[in-house]
């Protein structure tokens, strides 16, 4: 039947239509598929035992992988800066996919350009790229600063940035003491949170040069890492300000990522200004808000700025207990009792819905500091690690998730499978179920092949709107967390009651 | 005839390329300036240069030749499996991101949204990947054994290591039984996707038709023609596009036998060089196939547009004017049949957009294929442009424009966003890049990519649909929201939009 205007159809209904079905099986005739049944013995056979072991047996093969690569982390480390451009020196290609995914993630405008190399460049190099690159976007894009990392193009033919940089700013490509910094991401080392990283230390080692004084300046510097929930930052504000301390986000792209339609379209919204980046060398202490996307940022404040760092992963009650007593030891203010109240919020909220999460199974993967963050709150739910997965693994992380894992009696049934993708996370869910399963967009092809509920946290989430305006720190974010976990398991009681006189005995109206 | 009040546009326009242009530092404007052109009536092309490199650092929209061979040519054949051969990014940032539907189930007969990579670490720089690659695709025959063969999808670093991609695709593909298809569309190769989509099509050439020769040579190639055997080339399904032209074919009495490669699988290309007749759509990115089968096997091709009723009973007329007067008869019937669904949407939707403008920016087919079905609902094209076409995609683009229609190629961000505020079309219809920078504009918006999550658009049923659309992008009450009452410069900006709206 053709479509009804008053009732149009799209894909969501329209290939159910007879017709179409009808189409679908017509085609079959040409595309020499397999039998039925053998479809369905594979697909029996991939959920066993046997197949686990062929699927943990692989040595050469990522399938579905839960990491990306650096350069996505440098930029988006980059962007937290006041009129920050990223420039990636390499094939432009790569801009593409990182400003179309992190849109993706947002639904918000990401500025990125790249130098465009082809193949000229990868024989002679892309010294020249990068001259007419700086000049063009520094004259048509008017950033205050030029922030530069590479593809792995660049990096396998061995491109210098340094000498690169000085040379285009020999050449006029932008004045001689407009901030250029630099990181080397190659996208066959680590991932996207060593892209952060680097080039958090590198925009830092170029905008403090020289700005280090006698004396300290009293602030504290916050570094939020590979963090992709805008309301992160603005909580670290809140209580910032609630304390009455001074402190300095490196870098905050909660505005760039979250910014107001006001009609207009503002490139460069909000960001650390580049003067208070300039001096967080004079902090009295820097704390980073994770871990495994901050090593050589943390190393390089307490080597070169001879600053004390620490690492407090707000995450949680405990978490947050931590990190606010950590604010008050460093600022010698006491804690403000607001907090206290929002922390007896929170575990109130707790308490309220503790007995549908505790003793519950559940599975994770996603970045380090994530897992292990969201695997301390569900601890103190109640609810029992079973597959905790993390692709970019490294063995300080390992070490710390069993160490955490063996502080609770909930933690004794966890394994730590580091290096390992999502195709063999779904080995591990087929042949040991859980009741839920912490995760990005991409486990929804987890959720549909197991039936698993998926509670999305991470990045990326782009099935879903909004969730990333959200804070997860704090006690506000335990809330959040909570919130998501709770509710995404009601919704799988109810998809699973609901069939008249059949299972709708349990289709409660008060849980 | 060129209306009164059109009678300076050219000039105008021609003023305000310029303009624009100034931004620029003076060798970049000169290379940009052959780039940026005003349409005039009568001249054979839209007098811009295409298919050039972009420049370093203005923000280019396009992708990469990896992008054009496995995000579109082979990513959606879905019974192969397509390995991202490199590290691990770009086939990551790109999984899942283009909507080619199809049936299967995914991960045991089909594999096209799942994301195979060789994850390159550094020794694998330094030492060579090939050996990692044919130990990977032995693991994924053990493992997806229901495969009916592999793609290798070159990243960068491949062609520059000095990898020995084919000499794998050979061996392996004798110890697997299947083909192996080597396909060197590293990123840095080309200008754009557009030689990935190239490239994607030589392989299919040097390593599918191949094998169908031997076939039917060897009277292995199971067969039966009939005189109404066509092939969709260049549909890509998204949001199930070539479903929704497919069934149009087939009501009209043609059979068809292959997708390309929307939903399609290995068995339906290696069946195509069979066919009477090529249909393309998207001519970019598979004309190069045609070309070769009208000159190896001899079969025509035809470029067609199911986009819109207008274009779509053309092509119907067009496509079955090659074929005997029973399908000449059926095309009747079918245009027939659809004919007073088709004039209820128009008689819906063309009043709440009547007289819109609407600026393009997308690929290397729809900016030029989809305006007749802006056309169809009163909508009106003031400026379109393409990401990575080529001269004969801009000569095929003026029968579709309006005289002082402005056009860009391998638009800037920055020329793009000058062109619209100057232009102020009432709808931006370009990527997902480009999307929430015009939204923050108040400008309403729709993907031409991936039709923002919605579609089909093709054929009479996605017409319906794209007239949905295109209403509610427009007409939604949200973009009134924009600019706080108390603020005057805002109240300023929405009176002046009224005005607009009155004209």
């Amino acid at each position: 039947m053709p479509q009804n205007p008053e009732k149009i159809q799209d894909h969501v209904e329209l290939f159910h239509q007879p017709e179409y079905q009808q189409l679908f099986e017509n085609k079959k005739q040409f595309e020499n598929g397999h039998d039925p049944e053998e479809v369905t013995r594979v697909a029996e056979w991939t959920k066993g035992w046997d197949y686990r072991e062929k699927n943990f047996a692989r040595e050469a093969l990522t399938v579905n992988p839960a990491k990306g690569c650096q350069p996505l982390g440098a930029i988006f480390a980059a962007v937290g800066f006041e009129g920050t451009l990223p420039f990636v020196q390499g094939s432009q290609g790569c801009v593409a996919y990182f400003r179309t995914h992190l849109t993706r993630h947002y639904k918000e405008p990401f500025s990125g350009v790249s130098s465009s190399m082809t193949e000229d460049a990868a024989v002679f190099g892309g010294l020249q790229n990068m001259i007419d690159g700086l000049a063009n976007s520094y004259q048509l894009y008017k950033p205050k600063m030029i922030a530069v990392c590479t593809t792995c193009m660049a990096e396998v033919i061995g491109d210098d940035l340094q000498a690169f940089i000085n040379n285009a700013k020999s050449a006029g490509s932008v004045p001689q003491d407009f901030p250029v910094p630099y990181a080397h991401t190659p996208s066959f080392v680590g991932s996207h949170i060593t892209g952060y990283d680097n080039m958090m230390k590198g925009i830092l080692s170029n905008l403090t040069a020289g700005h280090k004084k006698e004396t300290s300046n009293g602030k504290i510097n916050f570094i939020p890492g590979f963090d992709t929930y805008v309301g992160n930052n603005r909580e670290i504000k809140r209580i910032a300000s609630l304390f009455g301390f001074d402190y300095t986000i490196l870098a905050d792209n909660s505005d760039y990522l979250d910014s107001p339609n006001t009609g207009e379209f503002d490139m460069y919204p909000g960001g650390t200004k580049l003067e208070d980046a300039a001096d967080s060398i004079n902090a009295k202490a820097t704390i980073a808000l994770q871990a495994h996307s901050t090593p050589k940022t943390r190393e390089y404040i307490e080597k070169e700025w001879k600053q004390p760092t620490s690492v407090s992963r707000p995450w949680g009650i405990k978490g947050t207990d931590e990190f606010l007593m950590k604010l008050s030891e460093l600022s010698g203010i006491p804690i403000p009792e607001q907090l206290e109240i929002e922390r007896g919020q929170a575990v109130d909220a707790m308490t309220d819905s503790h007995s549908w999460i505790h003793g519950k199974r559940f599975a994770i993967y996603g970045e380090p500091d994530l897992v292990y963050s969201v695997v301390g709150f569900m601890l103190e739910m109640g609810a029992e690690p079973v597959h905790i997965l993390v692709h970019n693994t490294n063995e300080v992380f390992e070490a710390e998730m069993k160490e955490l894992l063996a502080s609770s009696p909930f933690g004794s049934n966890a394994t730590v499978w580091g290096g390992k993708d999502l195709w063999h996370m779904r080995s591990l869910l087929f042949t040991e179920p859980v009741d839920f399963l912490v995760g990005n967009t991409y486990g929804k092809y987890l959720w549909r092949d197991t039936k698993i509920p998926l509670v999305r946290i991470g990045y990326p989430i782009m099935d879903r709107h909004h969730l990333h305006r959200y804070s997860t720190i704090g006690y506000q974010g335990v809330i959040n967390l909570l919130n998501w976990t709770v509710n995404t398991l009601f919704e799988e009681i109810d998809r699973n009651t609901n069939i008249p006189s059949k299972t709708d005995i349990s289709y409660d109206l008060i849980r | 005839m060129t209306p009164p009040e059109n009678q300076n546009i050219i000039e105008e326009r021609k003023e305000l390329i310029k303009e624009v242009l100034s931004a620029y530092p003076e060798k970049a404007a000169k290379k940009r300036e052959k780039h940026l052109g005003v349409y005039e009536e009568g001249k054979s092309d839209c007098g811009v240069k295409s298919n050039i490199k972009s420049l370093p650092g203005v923000m280019t929209a396009r992708g990469c030749a990896y992008a054009g061979s496995k995000g579109v040519v082979w990513g959606p054949i879905k019974d192969m499996i397509h390995i991202s051969h490199g590290p691990v990014g770009c086939g990551y940032w790109s999984w899942s991101g283009r909507r080619n539907y199809y049936i299967g189930t995914t991960g045991i007969d089909t594999f096209g949204t799942m994301h195979f990579t060789s994850d390159f670490q550094e020794r694998d720089i330094v030492f060579g990947g090939d050996k990692k690659l044919v130990k990977l695709i032995q693991e994924l025959d053990v493992l997806f054994p229901l495969n009916r063969g592999v793609s290798i999808q070159s990243e960068c670093p491949i062609g520059l290591i000095g990898d020995d991609i084919e000499a794998v695709a050979r061996k392996t593909s004798k110890e697997i039984g299947k083909p192996v298809v080597p396909v060197r569309c590293e990123g840095f190769r080309g200008v754009s996707q557009s030689l990935g989509h190239h490239i994607a099509n030589d392989m299919v050439r040097d390593w599918v038709f191949t094998r169908s020769d031997q076939a039917k040579k060897d009277g292995t190639l199971k067969f039966e023609g009939t005189p109404y055997d066509v092939a969709i080339i260049g549909d890509y399904n998204i949001g199930g596009d070539a479903w929704a032209s497919r069934i149009l074919l087939e009501e009209i009495g043609l059979r068809v036998v292959a997708q390309w490669s929307g939903d399609g699988t290995i068995n339906e290309m290696l069946m195509t060089p069979n066919v009477k007749m090529n249909l393309i759509h998207c001519y970019r990115s598979m004309n190069y196939i045609s070309r070769h089968m009208e000159e190896a096997y001899g079969i025509p091709w035809l470029e067609y547009n199911f986009f819109g009723p207008t274009k779509i009973a053309e092509s119907l007329r067009e496509i079955a004017s090659k074929f005997d007067e029973t399908i000449q008869a059926n095309a009747e019937k079918v245009i027939a049949k659809y004919q007073p669904t088709m004039d209820a949407v128009v008689a819906k939707y063309r009043p709440r957009l009547d007289g819109k403008t609407v600026a393009i920016m997308v690929g290397g087919l729809r900016p030029r294929h989809v305006v007749p079905a802006f056309q169809d609902l009163g909508m009106k094209m003031i400026g379109t442009g393409y990401e990575f076409a080529h001269n004969d995609d801009y000569k095929r683009t003026t029968h579709y424009i309006e005289n002082g229609t402005i056009v860009y190629d391998d638009v800037t961000a920055y020329e793009f966003e000058e062109f619209i505020k100057a232009l102020k079309p009432d709808l931006v219809a370009s990527g997902v890049k480009e999307k929430y920078v015009f939204q923050k504009m108040g400008l309403p918006f729709r993907q031409m990519h991936s039709w923002d999550y919605s579609g089909p658009y093709h054929g009479y049923d996605g017409f319906a649909i794209f007239a949905r659309d295109m209403d509610l992008a427009l007409n939604s009450p949200t973009w009134g929201l924009i600019g706080a009452p108390w603020n005057e410069k805002a109240q300023a900006k929405k009176a002046e939009a009224k005005a607009k709206a009155a004209v």
